[in-house]
């Protein structure tokens, strides 16, 4: 006998009738059709920072040429060592962009790991971790993240962790409430009954079903942990010099933002596009995985 | 009564013990700093000690104790106020945090205020008439008010005030509230407008769909089929039963707030307890850090406390959970 009839492999929670892929369904929501054309701009040009396509290195230094306006030669005009801004604009965005996909990378798959099994054990299991997350989220996030980076130290890996410990507890609050209705439905009652080993349960039947709010959830985060990293380089405990980072950028330009302002205005305007773009991206993904919200509503 | 006692026991309770497990947190990451307090407030490479001196100053510290055993003489020292001395001032940790707290918690409550006014305002703005242009205006500004970082606005305000109005803080000496009206609000009111705008932003956002979702509820149909006034209904009605998820989105933001204020102070250079922590970071003043961080979490929670039984009292449904 099948298994199949009793169990059927469920998509995401709330995938509406409709067909489609994820992509176009987020494209046919206005907010998350800017979202992903920005965020898609975003990586483009972060990878082109990454990969050297741009005229200038970002950590070369012309001597000659120091705080030069915007011009054909440097696109976001130059710092006050003659550094091209264009080129550590780009590499900033990948710096940034790195240090937030990690981050929430491992707080993701940790936060989600904690709240999905709280969710599906219950018991003093779930006292713990409810515990736990609600101890985490008694530090305001750029405080917890200071206190990690002070005990570990500067520098992007530390700063990627600090931010993913932040970030965890969300990730096990938003995935434990679904679990919870999750673990109680006849088709997982069916699983176990059939003996199906508790990891493959959890694993193939309880994540995907729980999954839509994780996956909204975490381009929020991806927002949330850019501006996180940029306050922490800004502060001087994040990406260290000569490293470019957007952060770094805006602090450097506190004394020459009125004599030369597009030392603040692009790395400025980078970070803010980027939590826009993340942010819309986000609204995007939640109408598209949630018929009942309508777009622009 | 009204509110029930064993709620409230059960929820003190709850919050006693969260309290608890800050305290381990902050001292478990404050443990896995390499090196030590010693070799931090000597300032040198352990290694130019010998290893008797070395024991010496740990049996000093209390650092060759076990683990479990430092940590109650910490919790004890705490519960009788006694929080440390600094390392690099000598000042004891107590008066410190004394002398910073205030101008943190004046800052937070200011922006709170404006950014909660402002907030709700523009949220009922937008969400009495969902997608017309006021609603998409002030949503786009609310996600700019979201997207740009408070380090940015800062950096920006200081330096627009010092250009076009050459006005520059006077940071040199901080006035208090009591001493000065004036003299407090030229040092305090830029800062605090610079944190209610992110604050503002989360406001209207949560305000405009707690409006524009009970602007659907039956009850207001009804209220609207009685001929009540549309003013009334959008303020006894609507604004009412939607004010709950605000005042529990303020609760939780005005504990990032506390947190929020250690960029904020550091570029209008306040003396409060944010920039008190990020220099004893710097510094690598670990007493200081250790319980700057245990008093925000404290607030934090204390506030968080405080938010739960407030809509008990504002909402009487809640009362009988």
């Amino acid at each position: 006998m099948s298994v199949t009839p009793i169990a059927p492999d469920v998509g995401p929670a709330g995938a509406p009738p409709g067909n489609g892929s994820l992509i176009g369904r987020i494209w046919r929501d206005p907010n998350g059709r800017i979202g992903l054309v920005l965020t898609a701009v975003l990586l483009i040009v972060g990878a082109c920072g990454a990969l050297g396509f741009l005229p200038h290195d970002p950590l070369d230094q012309f001597p000659d040429s120091r705080n030069q306006p915007p011009s054909g030669t440097y696109w976001f005009g130059s710092d006050q060592f003659g550094r091209d801004i264009a080129a550590r604009v780009a590499a900033g965005i990948w710096t940034s962009l790195r240090v937030s996909v990690v981050a929430v990378a491992i707080a993701a798959v940790v936060g989600s790991a904690l709240g999905i099994c709280a969710g599906f054990f219950g018991g003093w299991l779930d006292q713990i971790i409810s515990r736990f997350i609600e101890v985490l989220f008694a530090f305001p996030a750029i405080l917890l993240a200071l206190a990690v980076v002070s005990a570990l130290g500067a520098g992007w890996q530390n700063t990627a962790i600090a931010i993913a410990i932040v970030y965890t507890p969300i990730f096990a609050r938003v995935s434990r409430g679904p679990t919870l209705g999750v673990a109680k439905a006849e088709y997982i009652k069916a699983q176990r009954v059939l003996g199906i080993p508790t990891w493959r349960v959890l694993l193939r039947h309880v994540l995907p079903n729980v999954s839509a709010p994780i996956v909204v959830q975490i381009t929020l985060a991806l927002s949330w942990a850019l501006l996180t990293e940029s306050a922490l380089s800004f502060l001087g405990l994040g990406t260290q010099p000569p490293e470019p980072s957007l952060g770094l950028m805006v602090s450097d330009a506190q004394n020459t933002i009125t004599s030369q302002w597009w030392t603040m205005a692009f790395p400025a305007g980078a970070i803010v596009i980027a939590v826009i773009a993340l942010n819309l991206l986000g609204d995007g993904l939640r109408s598209a995985l949630d018929p009942r919200r309508e777009s622009g509503r | 009564m009204a509110l029930s006692w064993k709620w409230f026991g059960a929820r003190l309770g709850g919050a006693l013990v969260t309290l608890f497990g800050v305290t381990i947190v902050v001292f478990v990451v404050l443990r896995a700093i390499p090196g030590n307090a010693i070799t931090a407030s000597l300032g040198i490479e352990s290694g130019t000690l010998s290893a008797g001196q070395i024991e010496a100053l740990n049996h000093f510290y209390g650092i060759d104790q076990p683990w479990y055993s430092q940590f109650f003489s910490w919790l004890g020292e705490l519960f009788q106020g006694n929080l440390g001395v600094s390392l690099t001032s000598g000042n004891s940790v107590s008066s410190l945090i004394g002398a910073a707290l205030p101008v943190t918690i004046e800052l937070a409550v200011l922006a709170a205020l404006i950014g909660t006014a402002v907030g709700v305002l523009l949220g009922t703005l937008a969400g009495s008439g969902p997608g017309k242009a006021r609603d998409s205006v002030t949503q786009g500004v609310g996600l700019l008010g979201l997207a740009i970082p408070e380090f940015v606005l800062g950096t920006l305000t200081v330096a627009l005030l010092a250009d076009l109005f050459d006005y520059f803080p006077d940071t040199s000496t901080f006035v208090p509230l009591t001493e000065s009206f004036s003299g407090n609000m030229s040092q305090i009111l830029y800062p605090a407008l610079v944190l209610s705008v992110g604050f503002a932003a989360n406001v209207m956002r949560t305000t405009r769909s707690e409006y524009v979702e009970t602007a659907q509820a039956d009850f207001v149909r009804t209220a609207r089929g009685k001929g009540l006034y549309p003013r009334r209904i959008r303020t006894a009605h609507v604004l009412r039963n939607a004010s709950i998820p605000i005042l529990t989105l303020t609760g939780i933001q005005f504990g990032y707030l506390l947190g929020g204020t250690v960029i904020i102070e550091q570029i209008f250079a306040l003396p409060g307890l944010g920039r008190l922590l990020f220099t004893s970071i710097t510094d690598h003043d670990y007493p200081v850090v250790q319980s700057s961080v245990l008093i925000v979490a404290a607030a934090f929670v204390v506030v968080n406390l405080l938010v739960d039984i407030g809509y008990r009292i504002v909402d009487p449904r809640m009362r009988q959970i």
